[in-house]
């Protein structure tokens, strides 16, 4: 025996959280880099270009709204507009299905507040026929490309209307003509599947690519891991997001191993170049996921990207965060707020102004609340029509086997 | 009619389906360049490129989570998990996510996957090459579950399956790859080129899922059995001078109920055989369903012969394998009463 009498005992690291309900958050750990200070490598660069990126952060709009660096590509204001619409879009939406969930219309909801420039912009990068391999919090992928309101809505309420056939948990959507796949309760399955997409795709000889999502805590998931070794050994044209929001429900994310290194870093190891984004940032979300669908759509392999953010909402409709972190945390958190962000930018260009944006919020919160009312008008989960319960027994096969045949007629149908 | 292995048999079925439809991919773990370690994929990327035969890393969740991104995609994959007893790591991936895909969206996104394993003992494969985890499978909604016990069948049924738009696991008894075993290990094995179950036709046919087969008529007792132990059932069946109606189910879900059920009332006495453990194992569905459906014609209780509720052994194999013994005891006990 070599251990000598004053060695250490032995004993665990547990981590610690940077904020809890008795002291204010401290972020002052997490790696932030200025705006505009993070170089753009070419495409195609070597991954040794890549090295650096993984502990440094590629932001463009700096304190002062102003688009620094080379990561500021020349934007038409108008689409800038459009990102702030959609942004706004799902905060209204969001707020409106928390309400209808209180009042006791449905069953469950889950917000992504804080988190809207990610799923928004990212969008703008992709192309009709490109498939996104989302979590339960990117509904801004469907609010950004105008996905009808009323649709997603019938879907949280479980009604006659929902074509998921109340079959799914609200907000598990699916919409194939929005390059929206079906969303499913276990975590991380999506993202294995996303690389296998995107290499039929390749086998098909399709210029399509696929965007896996996941969020930081689902990165301690097997079938991570298992999307990036299958993505480095394949190269197929996928992007493999991470959304970084520090909170995996009241798990802060250095209990998934981000205290160690970040998300990025991860990728490095299987030979993927990966970045890492200010995910508040609109214009630098924008140009990142434009960079990343040009590399795969030019055939140059996968990416992966980590979004810092913050999720200022609880969990889901089920979950108190003052259970588990400071009350008031996300005005500790340095990135600040996506859309004051980019309004902040709109307006330091010329191109918006308080009146412009006060009234479009106005517009759009009547506009919720118009599909809201016509989504209630086909009822909701505890009163109006809804799914036939014979329609329970399909789609578990393309044919409803006798078994089921026999079931269904037991149930009276 | 030309005979072949059943390992031949599942290489056919796969060739055939690659050269017809320009979606069927197939890949797994050593099932590229080296054609598998059962050699079921011999030659084949050779012959159709790696863009449709290739080797995957050692990640059975990774091998079916592609499978259904790509099912989802449009394709048609055929994927391999090594050993059956492997397939655990993947089981996410099947129960929550193939199996369900249809269902969840509504039928927006479909996964018609084939998901090939061997399977099954009498190979002195010990706890982690011999096991039987149909149950784990037949108990999964939207999940077809296939197991043959002859070339011409695994050939058929690859085929169907492949065809088929639901996910389907096809389960390859890999003690009868190279000839028909019926449980007497002390005895010279017998190739499937010298056996009458050995026939394998050429080219594209299908065997329908969900269709069993009588493989032997008889009056005295029905036998409920798959894979390994209908040549088991059928050489007890000889052994004992029962004349027993042997059905090889050759898919459990959506089981054949008709023509269980058509035998049972004529026989009145039914025998479950398989390898897999007793407790909750397949056979308790099949007791179930034939008490409710036959109990007016049943004139002796259910037996079920089958793997012990322990883990497979390695040097007790022939204690453990349910055996032509075993099955010729229950056959008698059957006709006792």
């Amino acid at each position: 025996m070599l251990q000598s009498r004053s060695a250490p005992t032995p004993s665990l690291h547990f981590p610690e959280s940077p904020t809890r309900p008795e002291h204010a958050g401290d972020y002052s750990e997490v790696v932030f880099s200025a705006a505009g200070e993070v170089e753009r490598p070419a495409p195609d660069a070597d991954l040794a270009a890549f090295r650096d990126h993984a502990g440094r952060l590629i932001r463009v709009l700096d304190d002062e709204g102003r688009a620094c660096g080379p990561w500021a590509q020349p934007s038409d204001p108008q689409a800038l507009r459009n990102g702030l619409r959609a942004m706004l879009k799902t905060r209204a939406y969001d707020a409106r299905m928390v309400r209808m969930q209180r009042q006791g219309l449905t069953s469950f909801y889950m917000q992504c507040t804080g988190e809207e420039a990610i799923a928004c912009a990212f969008q703008a990068a992709l192309a009709k026929g490109d498939m996104n391999f989302p979590t339960y919090r990117q509904q801004g992928l469907l609010i950004a490309q105008d996905w009808p309101l009323v649709d997603m809505m019938c879907q949280v309420l479980s009604n006659a209307k929902d074509r998921m056939k109340g079959r799914q948990l609200p907000v598990f959507y699916s919409a194939p003509d929005a390059g929206f796949f079906s969303i499913s309760g276990n975590l991380g399955t999506q993202y294995v599947q996303a690389v296998g997409w995107a290499m039929a795709a390749a086998i098909h000889g399709a210029r399509k690519i696929a965007v896996a999502w996941i969020g930081e805590g689902a990165t301690a998931e097997s079938d991570f891991h298992a999307a990036l070794l299958f993505a480095s050994v394949y190269r197929p044209p996928v992007v493999l997001n991470v959304v970084n929001n520090q909170w995996a429900i009241s798990s802060n994310q250095a209990v998934a191993g981000g205290a160690q290194s970040t998300f990025a870093a991860r990728a490095q190891g299987y030979g993927i170049p990966s970045l890492r984004v200010d995910g508040n940032d609109y214009l630098a979300v924008r140009a990142v996921g434009d960079w990343a669908a040009a590399r795969a759509r030019n055939n140059l392999g996968p990416t992966l990207i980590e979004f810092v953010t913050y999720r200022v909402a609880p969990h889901s409709t089920s979950d108190d965060p003052s259970k588990y972190r400071a009350r008031n945390d996300q005005s500790a958190w340095p990135l600040g707020d996506p859309i004051d962000r980019l309004k902040m930018h709109l307006i330091g260009i010329g191109e918006w102004s308080e009146e412009r944006h006060v009234a479009l919020q106005a517009k759009l919160e009547a506009e919720v609340s118009q599909a809201a009312a016509e989504a209630r008008s086909y009822g909701t989960l505890h009163d109006g029509p809804k799914a036939s319960p014979a329609t329970m027994f399909e789609d578990v096969f393309k044919e409803a086997p006798w078994h089921l045949r026999e079931q269904r007629q037991a149930l009276g149908y | 009619m030309p005979r072949g292995t059943m390992i031949e048999a599942i290489r056919d079925a796969v060739d055939v389906m690659i050269a017809r439809d320009e979606r069927v991919v197939t890949f797994g773990q050593d099932v590229g360049y080296f054609g598998g370690v059962f050699r079921c994929t011999e030659g084949l990327q050779k012959k159709h490129g790696p863009h449709r035969c290739f080797d995957t890393p050692i990640s059975e969740t990774g091998i079916v989570g592609i499978a259904v991104g790509m099912a989802a995609y449009g394709l048609r994959p055929v994927a391999e998990i090594q050993f059956a007893d492997y397939m655990y790591p993947a089981y996410d991936q099947i129960v929550s996510e193939a199996a369900r895909l249809r269902y969840r969206s509504a039928g927006d996104f479909t996964s018609p996957l084939v998901i090939r394993m061997p399977c099954g003992g009498g190979i002195y494969g010990a706890q982690t090459h011999s096991q039987s985890p149909e149950a784990l499978f037949t108990h999964v909604c939207g999940l077809k579950t296939v197991i043959p016990s002859n070339p011409h069948d695994a050939k058929g049924l690859l085929i169907a399956a492949i065809e088929d738009d639901d996910p389907v696991i096809f389960l390859e008894p890999k003690r009868l790859y190279n000839g028909p075993f019926d449980g007497h290990h002390d005895r010279p094995i017998v190739p499937w080129s010298k056996s009458e179950h050995g026939e394998l036709p050429e080219g594209y046919y299908t065997v329908p899922i969900g269709k069993a087969s009588v493989q032997r008529a008889g009056a005295d007792v029905t036998v409920l059995a798959y894979g390994t132990m209908v040549h088991v059932a059928e050489a007890a069946a000889n052994e004992t001078g029962v004349d027993a109606e042997i059905i090889d189910l050759r898919t459990l879900v959506p089981l054949d109920i008709e023509t269980i059920v058509t035998s049972v009332s004529k026989t009145g006495r039914l025998v479950i055989v398989h390898e897999g453990t007793r407790t909750s194992g397949f056979g308790a569905e099949l007791a179930a369903e034939v008490q409710e459906r036959c109990f007016y014609h049943l004139e002796v209780p259910i037996q079920r012969v089958t793997g012990w509720d322990t883990p497979y052994p390695h040097a007790l194999e022939w204690n453990y394998f349910p055996g032509p013994d075993r099955v010729g005891r229950a056959l008698l006990k059957a006709m006792e009463a």
